[in-house]
């Protein structure tokens, strides 16, 4: 197992799970919270669009990725602020329509020697060093957004209601954590691929939730679950040679399940 | 400037296509104490959302110390009735309260020392200092409901609008509530929307009851000294029967009330 940290390419892909562990453990407690999951989902399935595109025209595979993301990230916020009432049938034609974009550019796209299933369910062999230092600079970004905006997070997400009233910009706020969501979605997109990353936003952010008091300990707490998740997954996928995307899954459900199970167990124990 | 707190002039609105108030025209005065009373559905809730700016009226116009609310820079202190917030998200008492003092944090949108004290002193007002590092979800309802009264007076509002802010608390706690509240009275307007006819006839100097229209009451001086003198002499429980024979003889009926 140990000779693996030999191997270039997965040094790259740990350092990677890592630094997405980072963004995914300070945006998805936000998304959680402001009942995000579904918006994500529909972001991160429109993102297909653009990987489509990129490949049919020959540009920058990320580049497309992140334009993609981008503007659903843009047209969910505006529809789920305009049409509450309708929003998720919205989300759900944005989902639908941008994967199918992405399936008919690649089948139209001239010859087919790129693996389009590893945008799907992702691959350790996928990360280069370019692809670090921008998911090191993004998580610098998010890192910095969430500071400046902390409060306004948390009222956003406790009561936003009681927020708006406050003065808080609670649609500017909403953007930019659709947009935040988005590049997250983006970046992670080669090693855990877009269809398994919406689960990876929630399923720490679930955990960590019974376990936190603030937004910021929650934060914390799913980003170190996201980092035993992920590494954990990419060791199984080297060693049985799995996609990693499926693999960080599996072994962050196994660990959301152990630890609801480990939380009943406490709360039986103190009500004796 | 007008002297009125609130104005609604003509103001429908509904739900998807369902009408819940129609044609509403009603003045609250500055230092007024109303309470808003009325049916389950009768759209109270949706009054005092719309006097805040929270939703916008079909028709109509809503004046808020004057002017349009939502953009006249009124402090108002709000506390929601309990269902509409996250519970499950983690956040402390102490938090919870600071959000009413959001517009007054520094430039890098932190709290300094001194709104945290405020918020110390809200939270004592409500007697709820000893729980302020507790988790929200950690609380029992009518604790819960405190800490919302708390967040509302921290920011030293220009109005209150309490929906329904004693449902959960147990009577000496609703009296020292509405105690507290004609305390504040003092100082600024308060609207509260209560189903609790004994709290409203004692504290309140007007009462309109909503149900679709809005009918305006005005109750005496004397008959809050009264009411409130047997509130306190049953000990916490004033006798239903004996509550609204006194009511039929005390409120004092005005023009609309008698045409409706
Ligand atoms: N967000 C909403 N969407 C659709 N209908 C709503 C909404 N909120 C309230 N209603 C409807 O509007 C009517 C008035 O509701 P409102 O909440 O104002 O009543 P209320 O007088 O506060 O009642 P309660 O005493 O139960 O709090 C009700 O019939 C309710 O079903
Ligand atoms: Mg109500």
């Amino acid at each position: 197992m140990l000779e693996a940290l030999e191997m270039p390419f997965f040094l790259h892909a740990l350092t990677a799970g890592v630094l997405i562990a980072a963004a995914i453990g300070l945006i998805g407690p936000l998304t959680m919270a402001n009942r995000m999951t579904f918006m994500s989902g529909g972001i991160a399935h429109a993102t297909y669009g653009g990987v489509g595109a990129a490949i049919f025209f020959g540009f920058s595979v990320l580049a497309g990725a992140a334009a993609a993301a981008i503007v659903a990230a843009a047209i969910i916020s505006f529809i789920a602020y305009r049409y509450a009432h309708r929003a998720d049938t919205a989300i759900g034609i944005v989902w639908a329509v941008g994967m199918a974009a992405g399936v008919i550019f690649s089948d139209l796209a001239p010859g087919y020697n790129v693996d389009l299933m590893s945008f799907l369910f992702g691959s350790i062999l996928a990360v280069n060093v370019t692809d670090l230092w921008i998911m090191a600079a993004f998580d610098l970004i998010a890192l910095a957004v969430v500071w400046f905006y902390y409060y306004d997070f948390t009222a956003l997400s406790f009561d936003p209601v009681f927020a708006k009233l406050q003065g808080v910009k609670t649609q500017f706020l909403h953007f930019l954590l659709l947009g935040l969501v988005a590049m997250t979605v983006v970046l992670s997109m080669r090693l855990v691929g877009l269809i398994m990353v919406i689960a990876l936003l929630t399923m720490p952010s679930f955990s960590s939730e019974r376990f936190a008091n603030s937004l910021g300990r929650m934060m914390l707490l799913s980003i170190a679950l996201s980092i035993i998740y992920i590494i954990t997954g990419l060791f199984l996928a080297y060693m049985y040679d799995l996609s990693s995307g499926a693999s960080v899954i599996i072994v962050a459900a196994f660990g959301t399940i152990a630890l609801l199970l480990i939380e009943s167990m406490k709360i039986k124990g103190f009500s004796r | 400037m007008s002297g009125y707190a609130v104005e609604l002039k003509g103001v429908s609105f509904s739900y998807d296509g369902d009408t819940v108030l129609r044609d509403i025209s009603m003045r609250v005065e500055k230092g007024d104490f109303l309470a808003i009373i009325g049916p389950n559905g009768g759209g109270k809730s949706t009054l005092l959302k719309l006097m805040m700016g929270i939703l916008e009226p079909e028709r109509g116009e809503v004046r808020l110390f004057g002017k349009e609310p939502g953009r006249n820079g009124a402090s108002i202190g709000y506390v929601p009735q309990e269902t509409g917030h996250n519970l499950d998200f983690p956040i402390t008492v102490m938090d919870v309260v600071l959000m009413g003092v959001l517009h007054k944090r520094n430039i890098f949108r932190r709290y300094d020392a001194a709104l945290r004290t405020k918020a110390k002193e809200a939270l004592k007002r409500v007697k709820m200092d000893s729980l302020s590092g507790r988790k929200i979800s950690e609380l029992s309802g009518g604790e819960r409901q405190r800490v919302l009264i708390a967040r509302a007076l921290c920011g030293d509002p220009d109005i209150l609008m309490l929906d329904e802010p004693t449902a959960s608390i147990d009577f000496s706690g609703q009296w020292e509530i509405f105690e507290l509240l004609e305390e504040l009275n003092r100082k600024m307007t308060v609207i509260v929307v209560s189903h609790d006819m004994s709290m409203v006839m004692g504290f309140a100097k007007h009462a309109a009851y909503v149900n679709r229209s809005v009918v305006m009451h005005t109750i005496d001086a004397h008959t809050r000294y009264q009411i409130k003198r047997q509130l306190g002499g049953h000990e916490g429980h004033y006798c239903g029967a004996e509550f609204w024979r006194d009511m039929g003889k005390k409120i004092e009926c005005n023009e609309e009330c008698r045409h409706a």
